[in-house]
Protein backbone atom coordinates (compact mmCIF):
# COMPACT_ATOMS: atom_id res chain seq x y z
CA UNK A 1 0.00 0.00 0.00
CA UNK A 2 2.79 2.44 0.94
CA UNK A 3 4.50 1.49 -2.29
CA UNK A 4 1.37 2.38 -4.28
CA UNK A 5 1.17 5.75 -2.54
CA UNK A 6 4.78 6.51 -3.51
CA UNK A 7 4.13 5.49 -7.12
CA UNK A 8 1.01 7.66 -7.12
CA UNK A 9 3.03 10.55 -5.63
CA UNK A 10 5.36 10.55 -8.61
CA UNK A 11 2.52 10.19 -11.08
CA UNK A 12 0.96 13.26 -9.46
CA UNK A 13 4.32 15.04 -9.77
CA UNK A 14 4.50 14.35 -13.53
CA UNK A 15 0.83 15.13 -13.99
CA UNK A 16 1.30 18.55 -12.34
CA UNK A 17 4.00 19.17 -14.91
CA UNK A 18 1.76 18.32 -17.86
CA UNK A 19 -1.31 20.06 -16.42
CA UNK A 20 0.35 23.38 -15.75
CA UNK A 21 1.94 23.71 -19.17
CA UNK A 22 -0.26 24.20 -22.24
CA UNK A 23 2.74 23.99 -24.64
CA UNK A 24 3.53 20.56 -23.21
CA UNK A 25 0.02 19.29 -23.88
CA UNK A 26 0.12 20.80 -27.36
CA UNK A 27 3.54 19.26 -28.04
CA UNK A 28 2.22 15.86 -26.95
CA UNK A 29 -0.58 16.00 -29.53
CA UNK A 30 1.19 17.90 -32.28
CA UNK A 31 3.59 15.31 -33.73
CA UNK A 32 1.25 12.31 -33.90
CA UNK A 33 -1.39 14.50 -35.55
CA UNK A 34 1.14 16.04 -37.94
CA UNK A 35 2.49 12.61 -38.90
CA UNK A 36 -0.98 11.24 -39.42
CA UNK A 37 -1.97 14.15 -41.70
CA UNK A 38 1.24 13.87 -43.72
CA UNK A 39 1.05 10.12 -44.22
CA UNK A 40 -2.67 10.35 -44.80
CA UNK A 41 -2.06 12.72 -47.72
CA UNK A 42 0.65 10.46 -49.13
CA UNK A 43 -1.56 7.40 -48.94
CA UNK A 44 -4.50 9.35 -50.43
CA UNK A 45 -2.30 10.27 -53.37
CA UNK A 46 -1.30 6.63 -53.83
CA UNK A 47 -4.91 5.51 -53.59
CA UNK A 48 -6.02 8.01 -56.22
CA UNK A 49 -3.25 6.87 -58.53
CA UNK A 50 -4.04 3.18 -58.52
CA UNK A 51 -7.20 1.42 -57.37
CA UNK A 52 -5.41 -1.86 -56.78
CA UNK A 53 -3.54 -0.49 -53.82
CA UNK A 54 -6.54 1.09 -52.16
CA UNK A 55 -5.90 -0.76 -48.90
CA UNK A 56 -2.37 0.54 -48.65
CA UNK A 57 -3.66 3.92 -47.53
CA UNK A 58 -5.17 2.46 -44.39
CA UNK A 59 -2.09 0.32 -43.77
CA UNK A 60 0.21 3.32 -43.98
CA UNK A 61 -1.92 5.43 -41.63
CA UNK A 62 -2.28 2.51 -39.22
CA UNK A 63 1.50 1.96 -39.38
CA UNK A 64 2.15 5.62 -38.62
CA UNK A 65 -0.28 5.68 -35.71
CA UNK A 66 0.90 2.40 -34.19
CA UNK A 67 4.56 3.36 -34.61
CA UNK A 68 3.77 6.60 -32.83
CA UNK A 69 2.24 4.67 -29.93
CA UNK A 70 5.61 2.93 -29.52
CA UNK A 71 7.55 6.17 -29.92
CA UNK A 72 5.30 8.18 -27.55
CA UNK A 73 5.38 5.41 -24.95
CA UNK A 74 9.18 5.36 -24.97
CA UNK A 75 9.45 9.14 -25.12
CA UNK A 76 6.90 9.68 -22.32
CA UNK A 77 8.85 7.29 -20.13
CA UNK A 78 12.31 8.72 -20.88
CA UNK A 79 11.33 12.42 -20.85
CA UNK A 80 9.61 12.11 -17.49
CA UNK A 81 12.83 10.67 -16.10
CA UNK A 82 14.87 13.40 -17.77
CA UNK A 83 12.69 15.97 -15.98
CA UNK A 84 14.26 14.69 -12.74
CA UNK A 85 17.75 15.06 -14.18
CA UNK A 86 17.09 18.54 -15.58
CA UNK A 87 15.61 19.72 -12.28
CA UNK A 88 18.47 18.11 -10.27
CA UNK A 89 15.85 16.28 -8.25
CA UNK A 90 17.21 12.74 -8.45
CA UNK A 91 19.16 13.04 -5.19
CA UNK A 92 16.06 14.26 -3.32
CA UNK A 93 14.01 11.37 -4.70
CA UNK A 94 16.44 8.65 -3.74
CA UNK A 95 16.87 9.96 -0.21
CA UNK A 96 13.12 9.62 0.20
CA UNK A 97 11.70 6.11 0.76
CA UNK A 98 11.14 5.75 -3.01
CA UNK A 99 12.52 2.47 -4.45
CA UNK A 100 14.09 2.40 -7.92
CA UNK A 101 11.42 0.02 -9.22
CA UNK A 102 8.68 2.30 -7.90
CA UNK A 103 10.19 5.07 -10.01
CA UNK A 104 10.04 2.74 -13.03
CA UNK A 105 6.38 1.88 -12.33
CA UNK A 106 5.45 5.54 -12.00
CA UNK A 107 7.22 6.31 -15.28
CA UNK A 108 5.22 3.53 -16.93
CA UNK A 109 1.96 5.00 -15.62
CA UNK A 110 2.72 8.52 -16.79
CA UNK A 111 3.94 7.17 -20.12
CA UNK A 112 0.54 5.49 -20.57
CA UNK A 113 -1.23 8.79 -19.76
CA UNK A 114 0.99 10.81 -22.10
CA UNK A 115 0.64 8.29 -24.94
CA UNK A 116 -3.13 8.30 -24.60
CA UNK A 117 -3.25 12.12 -24.63
CA UNK A 118 -0.98 12.14 -27.68
CA UNK A 119 -2.70 9.47 -29.75
CA UNK A 120 -6.42 10.01 -29.27
CA UNK A 121 -6.66 13.33 -31.19
CA UNK A 122 -4.63 11.92 -34.10
CA UNK A 123 -6.67 8.73 -34.24
CA UNK A 124 -9.96 10.67 -34.07
CA UNK A 125 -8.88 13.18 -36.73
CA UNK A 126 -8.03 10.39 -39.16
CA UNK A 127 -11.74 9.44 -39.29
CA UNK A 128 -13.13 12.65 -40.88
CA UNK A 129 -9.96 13.44 -42.83
CA UNK A 130 -9.29 10.08 -44.47
CA UNK A 131 -12.29 7.92 -43.59
CA UNK A 132 -9.89 5.67 -41.72
CA UNK A 133 -10.67 4.58 -38.19
CA UNK A 134 -7.93 2.94 -36.19
CA UNK A 135 -10.73 1.79 -33.92
CA UNK A 136 -12.06 -0.47 -36.70
CA UNK A 137 -9.37 -2.89 -35.57
CA UNK A 138 -11.53 -3.33 -32.46
CA UNK A 139 -10.18 -5.55 -29.72
CA UNK A 140 -7.02 -6.28 -31.68
CA UNK A 141 -6.15 -2.57 -31.37
CA UNK A 142 -6.19 -3.00 -27.58
CA UNK A 143 -3.74 -5.90 -27.88
CA UNK A 144 -1.49 -3.96 -30.25
CA UNK A 145 -1.63 -0.88 -28.03
CA UNK A 146 -0.70 -2.93 -24.93
CA UNK A 147 2.21 -4.65 -26.62
CA UNK A 148 3.61 -1.44 -28.14
CA UNK A 149 3.21 0.39 -24.84
CA UNK A 150 5.24 -2.36 -23.14
CA UNK A 151 7.94 -2.24 -25.81
CA UNK A 152 8.14 1.55 -25.37
CA UNK A 153 8.58 1.15 -21.62
CA UNK A 154 11.32 -1.45 -22.12
CA UNK A 155 13.22 0.85 -24.47
CA UNK A 156 12.68 3.63 -21.92
CA UNK A 157 14.18 1.51 -19.14
CA UNK A 158 17.27 0.80 -21.27
CA UNK A 159 17.57 4.51 -22.06
CA UNK A 160 17.30 5.70 -18.44
CA UNK A 161 19.81 3.01 -17.46
CA UNK A 162 22.19 4.53 -20.04
CA UNK A 163 21.51 8.05 -18.72
CA UNK A 164 22.22 6.93 -15.15
CA UNK A 165 25.40 5.24 -16.37
CA UNK A 166 26.71 7.88 -18.79
CA UNK A 167 25.00 11.03 -17.53
CA UNK A 168 23.13 13.67 -19.51
CA UNK A 169 25.40 13.03 -22.50
CA UNK A 170 23.15 10.04 -23.19
CA UNK A 171 19.91 12.02 -23.17
CA UNK A 172 19.76 12.24 -26.98
CA UNK A 173 19.01 8.49 -26.92
CA UNK A 174 15.53 9.44 -25.70
CA UNK A 175 14.76 11.04 -29.07
CA UNK A 176 16.92 9.08 -31.48
CA UNK A 177 17.48 5.50 -30.34
CA UNK A 178 14.10 4.19 -31.40
CA UNK A 179 14.56 5.25 -35.03
CA UNK A 180 17.49 2.87 -35.43
CA UNK A 181 14.92 0.10 -34.88
CA UNK A 182 12.38 1.45 -37.37
CA UNK A 183 13.79 -0.13 -40.56
CA UNK A 184 13.87 -3.52 -38.85
CA UNK A 185 10.44 -3.29 -37.23
CA UNK A 186 8.41 -3.96 -40.40
CA UNK A 187 6.27 -0.88 -39.75
CA UNK A 188 5.26 -0.13 -43.35
CA UNK A 189 6.26 -3.34 -45.11
CA UNK A 190 6.28 -7.07 -44.25
CA UNK A 191 9.33 -8.79 -42.79
CA UNK A 192 9.75 -10.64 -46.11
CA UNK A 193 10.76 -7.33 -47.71
CA UNK A 194 13.94 -7.30 -45.62
CA UNK A 195 17.05 -9.15 -46.85
CA UNK A 196 16.88 -12.75 -45.71
CA UNK A 197 20.08 -12.60 -43.66
CA UNK A 198 18.67 -9.93 -41.33
CA UNK A 199 15.10 -11.18 -40.87
CA UNK A 200 16.03 -13.05 -37.71
CA UNK A 201 16.90 -9.72 -36.11
CA UNK A 202 13.60 -8.20 -37.13
CA UNK A 203 11.77 -11.24 -35.73
CA UNK A 204 13.57 -10.85 -32.40
CA UNK A 205 11.75 -7.54 -31.80
CA UNK A 206 8.30 -7.61 -30.17
CA UNK A 207 7.00 -4.69 -32.26
CA UNK A 208 7.59 -6.57 -35.54
CA UNK A 209 4.78 -9.01 -34.65
CA UNK A 210 2.43 -6.14 -33.89
CA UNK A 211 2.93 -4.60 -37.34
CA UNK A 212 2.65 -7.99 -39.03
CA UNK A 213 -0.55 -8.60 -37.06
CA UNK A 214 -1.86 -5.15 -37.97
CA UNK A 215 -1.49 -5.87 -41.68
CA UNK A 216 -3.28 -9.18 -41.32
CA UNK A 217 -6.19 -7.47 -39.56
CA UNK A 218 -6.45 -4.75 -42.21
CA UNK A 219 -5.99 -7.02 -45.24
CA UNK A 220 -7.79 -10.17 -44.06
CA UNK A 221 -9.84 -8.92 -41.11
CA UNK A 222 -8.20 -11.68 -39.10
CA UNK A 223 -6.55 -11.24 -35.72
CA UNK A 224 -3.65 -13.69 -35.51
CA UNK A 225 -3.20 -14.38 -31.80
CA UNK A 226 0.18 -16.06 -32.49
CA UNK A 227 1.62 -12.69 -33.37
CA UNK A 228 0.30 -11.19 -30.16
CA UNK A 229 1.56 -14.06 -27.98
CA UNK A 230 5.06 -13.92 -29.54
CA UNK A 231 5.13 -10.18 -29.06
CA UNK A 232 4.16 -10.42 -25.39
CA UNK A 233 6.65 -13.24 -24.67
CA UNK A 234 9.46 -11.19 -26.22
CA UNK A 235 8.34 -8.16 -24.23
CA UNK A 236 8.51 -10.15 -20.99
CA UNK A 237 12.02 -11.43 -21.79
CA UNK A 238 13.27 -7.96 -22.70
CA UNK A 239 11.55 -6.44 -19.65
CA UNK A 240 13.46 -8.80 -17.33
CA UNK A 241 16.75 -7.92 -19.05
CA UNK A 242 15.93 -4.19 -18.97
CA UNK A 243 15.14 -4.20 -15.25
CA UNK A 244 18.38 -6.06 -14.49
CA UNK A 245 20.38 -3.57 -16.59
CA UNK A 246 18.61 -0.67 -14.85
CA UNK A 247 19.31 -2.02 -11.35
CA UNK A 248 22.97 -2.70 -12.21
CA UNK A 249 23.25 0.82 -13.61
CA UNK A 250 21.59 2.26 -10.48
CA UNK A 251 24.00 0.43 -8.17
CA UNK A 252 26.89 1.57 -10.37
CA UNK A 253 25.71 5.17 -9.96
CA UNK A 254 25.66 4.71 -6.19
CA UNK A 255 29.28 3.59 -6.37
CA UNK A 256 30.34 6.53 -8.52
CA UNK A 257 28.18 9.18 -6.84
CA UNK A 258 26.17 9.62 -10.02
CA UNK A 259 22.81 9.95 -8.28
CA UNK A 260 23.71 13.29 -6.76
CA UNK A 261 25.88 14.67 -9.54
CA UNK A 262 23.82 13.79 -12.62
CA UNK A 263 22.40 16.90 -14.21
CA UNK A 264 25.02 19.30 -12.97
CA UNK B 1 23.52 8.46 28.42
CA UNK B 2 21.65 9.01 25.17
CA UNK B 3 21.76 6.24 22.54
CA UNK B 4 23.85 6.42 19.37
CA UNK B 5 21.59 6.79 16.39
CA UNK B 6 24.44 6.93 13.90
CA UNK B 7 27.54 4.74 14.19
CA UNK B 8 30.19 5.20 11.51
CA UNK B 9 33.15 2.83 11.62
CA UNK B 10 36.30 2.92 9.46
CA UNK B 11 34.46 4.51 6.57
CA UNK B 12 36.42 5.03 3.35
CA UNK B 13 35.57 6.07 -0.18
CA UNK B 14 37.91 5.82 -3.11
CA UNK B 15 37.10 7.14 -6.61
CA UNK B 16 39.61 5.53 -8.96
CA UNK B 17 42.90 7.07 -7.75
CA UNK B 18 41.37 9.66 -5.45
CA UNK B 19 40.79 8.77 -1.79
CA UNK B 20 37.90 11.11 -0.88
CA UNK B 21 37.28 9.75 2.63
CA UNK B 22 39.87 7.85 4.61
CA UNK B 23 38.96 5.54 7.45
CA UNK B 24 36.74 7.83 9.50
CA UNK B 25 34.71 6.83 12.57
CA UNK B 26 32.24 8.80 14.66
CA UNK B 27 28.89 8.54 16.46
CA UNK B 28 25.83 10.74 16.67
CA UNK B 29 23.45 10.74 19.60
CA UNK B 30 19.73 11.46 19.59
CA UNK B 31 19.10 15.21 19.74
CA UNK B 32 22.76 16.04 19.10
CA UNK B 33 23.84 18.55 16.44
CA UNK B 34 27.21 17.61 15.01
CA UNK B 35 29.09 19.91 12.69
CA UNK B 36 31.41 18.67 9.97
CA UNK B 37 33.99 21.29 9.15
CA UNK B 38 36.64 21.26 6.49
CA UNK B 39 37.94 23.11 3.48
CA UNK B 40 36.57 22.41 0.01
CA UNK B 41 37.42 18.85 -0.98
CA UNK B 42 37.91 17.74 2.64
CA UNK B 43 35.30 14.98 2.24
CA UNK B 44 32.29 16.52 4.01
CA UNK B 45 29.77 16.12 1.20
CA UNK B 46 31.12 12.66 0.32
CA UNK B 47 30.62 11.61 3.95
CA UNK B 48 27.06 12.95 4.07
CA UNK B 49 26.24 11.38 0.71
CA UNK B 50 27.40 8.00 2.04
CA UNK B 51 25.32 8.46 5.20
CA UNK B 52 22.29 9.12 3.02
CA UNK B 53 22.95 5.94 1.04
CA UNK B 54 23.36 7.80 -2.26
CA UNK B 55 26.97 6.71 -2.42
CA UNK B 56 28.32 3.26 -1.62
CA UNK B 57 31.38 3.25 0.66
CA UNK B 58 34.51 1.46 -0.51
CA UNK B 59 34.90 0.03 2.98
CA UNK B 60 33.64 0.49 6.52
CA UNK B 61 30.17 0.44 8.00
CA UNK B 62 27.32 2.85 8.69
CA UNK B 63 24.56 2.05 11.16
CA UNK B 64 21.63 4.44 11.31
CA UNK B 65 18.91 3.83 13.91
CA UNK B 66 20.50 0.39 14.49
CA UNK B 67 20.16 -0.51 10.79
CA UNK B 68 23.14 -1.37 8.63
CA UNK B 69 22.35 0.84 5.64
CA UNK B 70 24.35 -1.31 3.25
CA UNK B 71 21.78 -4.05 3.92
CA UNK B 72 18.45 -2.27 4.42
CA UNK B 73 18.57 1.47 3.85
CA UNK B 74 14.87 1.62 2.91
CA UNK B 75 13.94 0.70 6.48
CA UNK B 76 15.16 4.07 7.76
CA UNK B 77 14.65 6.44 4.83
CA UNK B 78 11.29 7.72 6.11
CA UNK B 79 13.01 8.69 9.38
CA UNK B 80 15.73 10.84 7.87
CA UNK B 81 15.81 13.78 5.46
CA UNK B 82 18.26 16.24 4.02
CA UNK B 83 18.79 19.58 2.37
CA UNK B 84 21.68 20.47 0.12
CA UNK B 85 22.51 23.14 -2.42
CA UNK B 86 23.65 20.34 -4.76
CA UNK B 87 20.07 19.22 -5.35
CA UNK B 88 16.92 21.16 -6.18
CA UNK B 89 13.20 20.74 -6.11
CA UNK B 90 11.40 20.63 -9.49
CA UNK B 91 11.29 24.23 -10.69
CA UNK B 92 8.08 24.03 -12.70
CA UNK B 93 5.99 22.85 -9.78
CA UNK B 94 4.70 25.26 -7.15
CA UNK B 95 6.03 25.08 -3.61
CA UNK B 96 2.76 23.51 -2.46
CA UNK B 97 2.82 20.89 -5.23
CA UNK B 98 6.43 19.97 -4.40
CA UNK B 99 5.70 19.62 -0.71
CA UNK B 100 2.56 17.62 -1.48
CA UNK B 101 4.52 15.16 -3.62
CA UNK B 102 7.24 14.77 -0.99
CA UNK B 103 4.62 14.51 1.74
CA UNK B 104 3.16 11.53 -0.12
CA UNK B 105 6.58 9.98 -0.72
CA UNK B 106 7.25 10.12 3.02
CA UNK B 107 3.78 8.79 3.84
CA UNK B 108 2.65 11.90 5.73
CA UNK B 109 -0.94 11.90 6.97
CA UNK B 110 -2.94 15.11 6.64
CA UNK B 111 -0.42 16.55 4.20
CA UNK B 112 -2.21 19.86 3.59
CA UNK B 113 -2.14 20.76 7.28
CA UNK B 114 1.50 19.70 7.52
CA UNK B 115 2.40 21.94 4.56
CA UNK B 116 0.66 24.88 6.25
CA UNK B 117 2.52 24.23 9.52
CA UNK B 118 5.95 23.91 7.89
CA UNK B 119 5.39 26.98 5.72
CA UNK B 120 4.35 28.99 8.78
CA UNK B 121 7.38 27.81 10.80
CA UNK B 122 9.81 28.70 8.00
CA UNK B 123 7.92 31.82 6.98
CA UNK B 124 7.06 30.95 3.39
CA UNK B 125 3.25 30.75 3.55
CA UNK B 126 3.02 33.51 0.95
CA UNK B 127 5.15 31.49 -1.47
CA UNK B 128 3.10 28.30 -1.45
CA UNK B 129 1.45 28.87 -4.82
CA UNK B 130 4.52 30.21 -6.60
CA UNK B 131 6.62 27.98 -8.85
CA UNK B 132 9.94 27.01 -7.28
CA UNK B 133 11.77 28.26 -10.38
CA UNK B 134 10.48 31.76 -9.72
CA UNK B 135 11.85 31.97 -6.17
CA UNK B 136 15.02 33.75 -5.09
CA UNK B 137 17.86 31.52 -3.90
CA UNK B 138 17.11 32.42 -0.28
CA UNK B 139 13.44 31.52 -0.71
CA UNK B 140 14.43 28.27 -2.41
CA UNK B 141 16.65 27.41 0.55
CA UNK B 142 13.80 27.94 2.99
CA UNK B 143 11.47 25.80 0.88
CA UNK B 144 14.14 23.10 0.63
CA UNK B 145 14.42 23.16 4.42
CA UNK B 146 10.63 22.85 4.58
CA UNK B 147 10.87 19.70 2.48
CA UNK B 148 13.65 18.48 4.78
CA UNK B 149 11.44 18.64 7.88
CA UNK B 150 8.14 17.58 6.31
CA UNK B 151 8.46 14.05 7.74
CA UNK B 152 9.60 15.18 11.22
CA UNK B 153 12.88 13.32 10.71
CA UNK B 154 14.77 11.69 13.55
CA UNK B 155 17.99 12.61 11.76
CA UNK B 156 18.50 15.59 9.51
CA UNK B 157 21.45 16.04 7.16
CA UNK B 158 22.14 19.64 6.24
CA UNK B 159 24.77 20.70 3.76
CA UNK B 160 25.43 24.47 3.93
CA UNK B 161 21.83 25.19 5.01
CA UNK B 162 22.15 28.96 5.30
CA UNK B 163 24.67 29.57 2.52
CA UNK B 164 22.43 31.78 0.37
CA UNK B 165 20.44 33.48 3.11
CA UNK B 166 20.66 37.06 4.31
CA UNK B 167 21.76 37.46 7.97
CA UNK B 168 18.21 38.01 9.25
CA UNK B 169 16.76 34.95 7.50
CA UNK B 170 19.81 32.86 8.36
CA UNK B 171 19.30 33.74 12.03
CA UNK B 172 15.61 32.78 11.84
CA UNK B 173 16.53 29.47 10.23
CA UNK B 174 19.09 28.71 12.94
CA UNK B 175 16.51 29.55 15.60
CA UNK B 176 14.09 27.23 13.79
CA UNK B 177 16.58 24.36 13.92
CA UNK B 178 17.36 24.94 17.59
CA UNK B 179 13.64 24.80 18.38
CA UNK B 180 13.00 21.89 16.01
CA UNK B 181 15.74 19.77 17.58
CA UNK B 182 14.45 20.43 21.06
CA UNK B 183 10.79 19.74 20.29
CA UNK B 184 11.40 16.69 18.07
CA UNK B 185 14.62 15.43 19.67
CA UNK B 186 16.04 15.36 16.15
CA UNK B 187 19.75 14.85 15.58
CA UNK B 188 21.47 16.92 12.91
CA UNK B 189 24.61 16.45 10.90
CA UNK B 190 25.59 19.85 9.60
CA UNK B 191 28.27 20.49 7.01
CA UNK B 192 29.08 24.16 6.96
CA UNK B 193 31.71 26.78 6.33
CA UNK B 194 29.94 29.22 8.60
CA UNK B 195 31.86 29.08 11.89
CA UNK B 196 29.37 31.30 13.68
CA UNK B 197 26.62 28.92 12.75
CA UNK B 198 28.59 25.87 13.85
CA UNK B 199 29.54 27.51 17.17
CA UNK B 200 25.93 28.44 17.82
CA UNK B 201 24.21 25.22 16.79
CA UNK B 202 26.63 22.35 17.25
CA UNK B 203 27.28 20.48 20.45
CA UNK B 204 30.17 18.65 18.80
CA UNK B 205 32.38 19.21 15.78
CA UNK B 206 34.33 16.98 13.41
CA UNK B 207 37.26 18.62 11.64
CA UNK B 208 38.10 17.04 8.27
CA UNK B 209 41.06 17.51 6.00
CA UNK B 210 41.97 15.52 2.88
CA UNK B 211 39.32 12.92 3.67
CA UNK B 212 40.49 12.29 7.24
CA UNK B 213 39.16 13.38 10.62
CA UNK B 214 41.93 15.49 12.04
CA UNK B 215 40.16 16.31 15.28
CA UNK B 216 36.78 16.19 16.98
CA UNK B 217 35.14 17.41 20.15
CA UNK B 218 32.91 20.13 21.50
CA UNK B 219 33.50 23.63 20.12
CA UNK B 220 34.79 24.72 23.55
CA UNK B 221 37.17 21.78 23.91
CA UNK B 222 38.63 22.53 20.46
CA UNK B 223 39.06 26.20 21.27
CA UNK B 224 40.83 25.25 24.48
CA UNK B 225 43.00 22.62 22.83
CA UNK B 226 44.24 24.95 20.10
CA UNK B 227 44.39 28.02 22.33
CA UNK B 228 42.11 30.04 20.08
CA UNK B 229 39.17 32.32 20.73
CA UNK B 230 37.17 31.58 17.61
CA UNK B 231 36.36 28.32 15.85
CA UNK B 232 37.40 29.96 12.59
CA UNK B 233 40.96 30.22 13.90
CA UNK B 234 40.92 26.54 14.84
CA UNK B 235 39.66 25.77 11.32
CA UNK B 236 42.42 27.85 9.73
CA UNK B 237 45.08 26.30 11.91
CA UNK B 238 44.02 22.78 10.98
CA UNK B 239 43.51 23.62 7.30
CA UNK B 240 46.94 25.22 6.97
CA UNK B 241 48.91 22.93 9.24
CA UNK B 242 51.06 20.73 6.99
CA UNK B 243 51.48 18.12 9.74
CA UNK B 244 47.74 17.39 9.80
Amino acid sequence: MKSLVRIFALVVRYFYLIKTSFPRILELMYWPTFQMILWGLISKHLTNSNDTIIQIGGVLIAGVLLWDILFRSQLGFSISFLEEIWSRNLGQLFVSPLRPLELVLSLMTISFIRTTIAMIPAALLAIPLYSFSLFQMGLSLMFFFTSLLMTGWILGIFIIAAIIRFGVAAESLAWGAIFTLAPLSAVYYPVETLPEWIRWLSLSFPQTYVFEGMREVLFSNNFNSNYFIKSIILNIIYAIIAVIVFLVSFEGARKRGGLINTGE
Amino acid sequence: MSENIIEVRNLSKKFRNHHAVKNISFDLKRGEIKGILGANGAGKTTTITMLLGLLTPTSGSIKILSTDISKDRYKILNKINFSSPYVDLPKKLTVRQNLYVYGMLYGIKNINQKIKDVAKELDFTGLLDIKVGELSSGQKTRVSLGKAVINDPEILFLDEPTASLDPDTADRVRTFFEKFCKTHNTAIILASHNMEEVTRLCSSVIMMKDGRITDQGTPNSLLKKYGKKKLEDVFLKIARDKNN
